[in-house]
């Protein structure tokens, strides 16, 4: 039997084919929507300087260079700090965030999911509260807290309270909790520690949650700017250091386009690469009560 | 014998499983110290004068006061968010919604594509000020020139310094970033709702599209549209950048002040931190109460 290719792949219900159709170009012009000012942008950092100001202006790079890279590269020549050490700053953070709030959130969530003991409600509860206002609001008390331990002025301010991020801990327990409660307690029985249930069978399982939330937390760090806190510029990180050498005026509008160009295909391209994974995984996300 | 108590059953469950709460320790104790106990620092220092150099100054309900009674652009702040706010809120959530409903039935490659595209936006850091290009005041904008090529207007329009517009476009550009997190829950929730349900609903009369979203896709993935509404929510009120670098700061007449950079202006540049920290406070109970509320409502259609 012949097999057409299809656009739909979901066996036929009770539906009509214009809706199908009225459906794609609903979605279509969202896409639009959604892509259209990335690819200007991505465009804008590919265009020659006159391309810039061509009137009327064009979505299209005529003759595409990497002029404008090539002149985010000298620029970052310049800056008294080498620009290898903004690039250390971010990946440093990113990393040690990353791994820090894996392995802790990982840690809280395993009792959260699995264990029915005191005060496990509770945390529940502060977790899913802390999940309805935005972290910006704590920022003046926190940096009064930052500075009371020290930490002003070092990568800790960013990487310690990161790390008690709520939404890691939150998709890790949700999807520790479809690990089976008999599995556990044969492990417990065997003579298995809290401990060794953790490390050898609930982490196991529930891989693709945290490696979702590895990609999740460097997506949110690598953005991050850690200005706020830290003043020595040896310490801070690229995001800041690009859009400072790019806000230069009208000439580096390609090159501050190129900056975000940049910035974009790290997280972009693990994305693309890990979309069902973190799809599979977002699918055990539900909040349930 | 005497019967333990709740508490002596409490106090020997943890002593039994103290292996568990030590591994749930240091996740806790950072997360208590930069989230939990912050709250009640900023509800603290709501009530004092404090401007960093100098120790905190009680004084009361002051800074309530001067913001309902005295703070005219507080009041801009408000009416601008409700806005904002009403307008962002259901409609990027429905966005998401469609966007996941609609793509979960096309094959995994555009599948694939399609939520990659709409996602991109909210993790692309600086790209937004493409829009700013996009909606530039001189007649090099893309839309000015292709308003004044079609002899719409003669002359630019100062999109981002014009009242009536700034907070149109901010909340274009939210929209534009709004499929983020919550979004990958609910494509997460569509692709869950089990097929087979929907034969069986075919079979039982249900006679289109509208009816399957609303009897069968709907209620069985209320557990994600919870929680993509608690992510959209505080993610829309998160984002000042757009509001901030776009219509700049503070924007013309105070047209795209928002109640979150009402509070940045006062903690990071008036540093009158007692002040920003009952803006804090008031934003809190705000977003608590609006994420409340529309759980209770999406509990109910979950049944």
């Amino acid at each position: 039997m012949m097999r057409r290719f299809r656009l739909n792949d979901a066996p036929k219900r009770n539906r009509k084919t214009y809706g199908d159709f009225m459906m794609l170009i609903i979605i279509g012009i969202l896409a639009a929507f959604s892509f259209v000012p990335l690819l200007m942008s991505v465009n804008m950092s590919l265009k020659p300087i006159n391309e810039l100001f061509y009137y009327p202006p064009r979505i299209f790079a005529e003759h595409p260079t990497f002029d404008n890279f090539r002149m985010l590269f000298n620029l970052m020549k310049t800056t008294w700090v080498p620009f290898e050490r903004y690039a250390f700053n971010t990946v440093f953070t990113a990393v040690i965030t990353t791994a820090g709030h894996v392995l802790l959130a990982s840690m809280a969530a395993y009792p959260m999911a699995k264990l029915k003991i005191p005060l496990m409600k509770l945390f529940n509860t502060l977790i899913l509260m802390s999940l309805m206002f935005v972290a910006a609001i704590n920022d003046i008390a926190n940096y009064l807290t930052i500075s009371s331990f020290g930490w002003l002025n070092t990568y800790w301010a960013v990487i310690i309270p990161n790390m008690g991020s709520a939404l890691g801990l939150f998709i890790m327990k949700n999807f520790m909790t479809t690990i089976p409660d008999t599995l556990i307690e044969s492990a417990r029985i065997d003579g298995c520690s809290e401990g060794g249930i953790y490390w050898k069978i609930v982490m196991p399982m529930s891989k693709p949650a945290w490696l979702t939330v590895v990609i999740l937390m460097f997506q949110q760090i690598w953005s991050q700017n850690n200005s706020q806190y830290v003043y020595d510029e040896q310490l801070k990180t690229l995001p800041y250091a690009l859009t400072q050498i790019t806000s230069g005026g009208m000439v580096r509008i390609g090159a501050a386009q190129a900056v975000g160009v940049l910035m974009l295909i790290v997280p972009a391209a693990i994305f693309m690469f890990n979309q069902t994974r973190i799809i599979n995984t977002m699918a055990y996300s539900g909040i349930k009560e | 014998m005497k019967e333990p108590n709740k508490f002596q059953r409490n106090w020997a469950l943890i002593k039994k499983y103290k292996t568990a709460y030590a591994l749930m320790a240091p996740f806790m104790i950072i997360f208590l110290t930069f989230t939990v106990l912050p709250v009640f620092i900023s509800i603290a220092l709501s009530f004092t004068r404090y401007s960093v150099l100098q120790a905190p100054v009680f004084i009361g309900f002051a800074n309530y006061r001067n913001l309902f009674v005295n703070d005219e652009v507080f009041s801009f702040a408000v009416k601008n968010t409700v806005i904002f706010a009403l307008v962002t809120g259901p409609i990027g959530y429905a966005l998401s919604f469609f966007a996941s409903w609609a793509i979960n039935d096309l094959n995994k490659y555009l599948k694939g594509i399609l939520t990659f595209i709409f996602y991109v936006p909210t993790i692309s850091g600086t790209v937004y000020t493409i829009w700013g290009i996009i909606f530039s005041g001189d007649m090099y904008g893309f839309i000015n020139s292709s308003l004044m090529r079609f002899g719409i207007i003669t002359e630019p329009i100062q999109w981002f310094t014009t009242d009536k517009y700034v907070l149109m476009l901010i909340i274009a550009v939210q929209l534009w970033m709004s499929m983020g997190t919550g979004f990958l829950a609910m494509r997460a929730g569509a692709s869950t709702v089990d097929v087979q349900y929907y034969e069986a609903a075919a079979i039982d009369g249900v006679k289109n599209r509208l009816q399957e979203v609303f009897y069968i896709t709907i209620p069985l993935m209320a557990p994600h549209l919870m929680t993509a509404a608690v992510l959209q929510i505080t993610a829309m009120f998160a984002n000042t950048a757009v509001s901030m670098n776009l219509a700049g700061f503070p924007s013309t007449n105070y047209s795209g002040h928002l109640i979150m950079t009402h509070m940045l202006d006062y903690s990071v540049y008036r540093v009158e931190r007692g002040y920003a920290c009952t803006i804090a406070v008031l934003l809190f109970i705000f977003m608590i109460t609006i994420n409340r509320l529309v759980l209770r409502g999406l509990r109910k259609v979950g049944g």
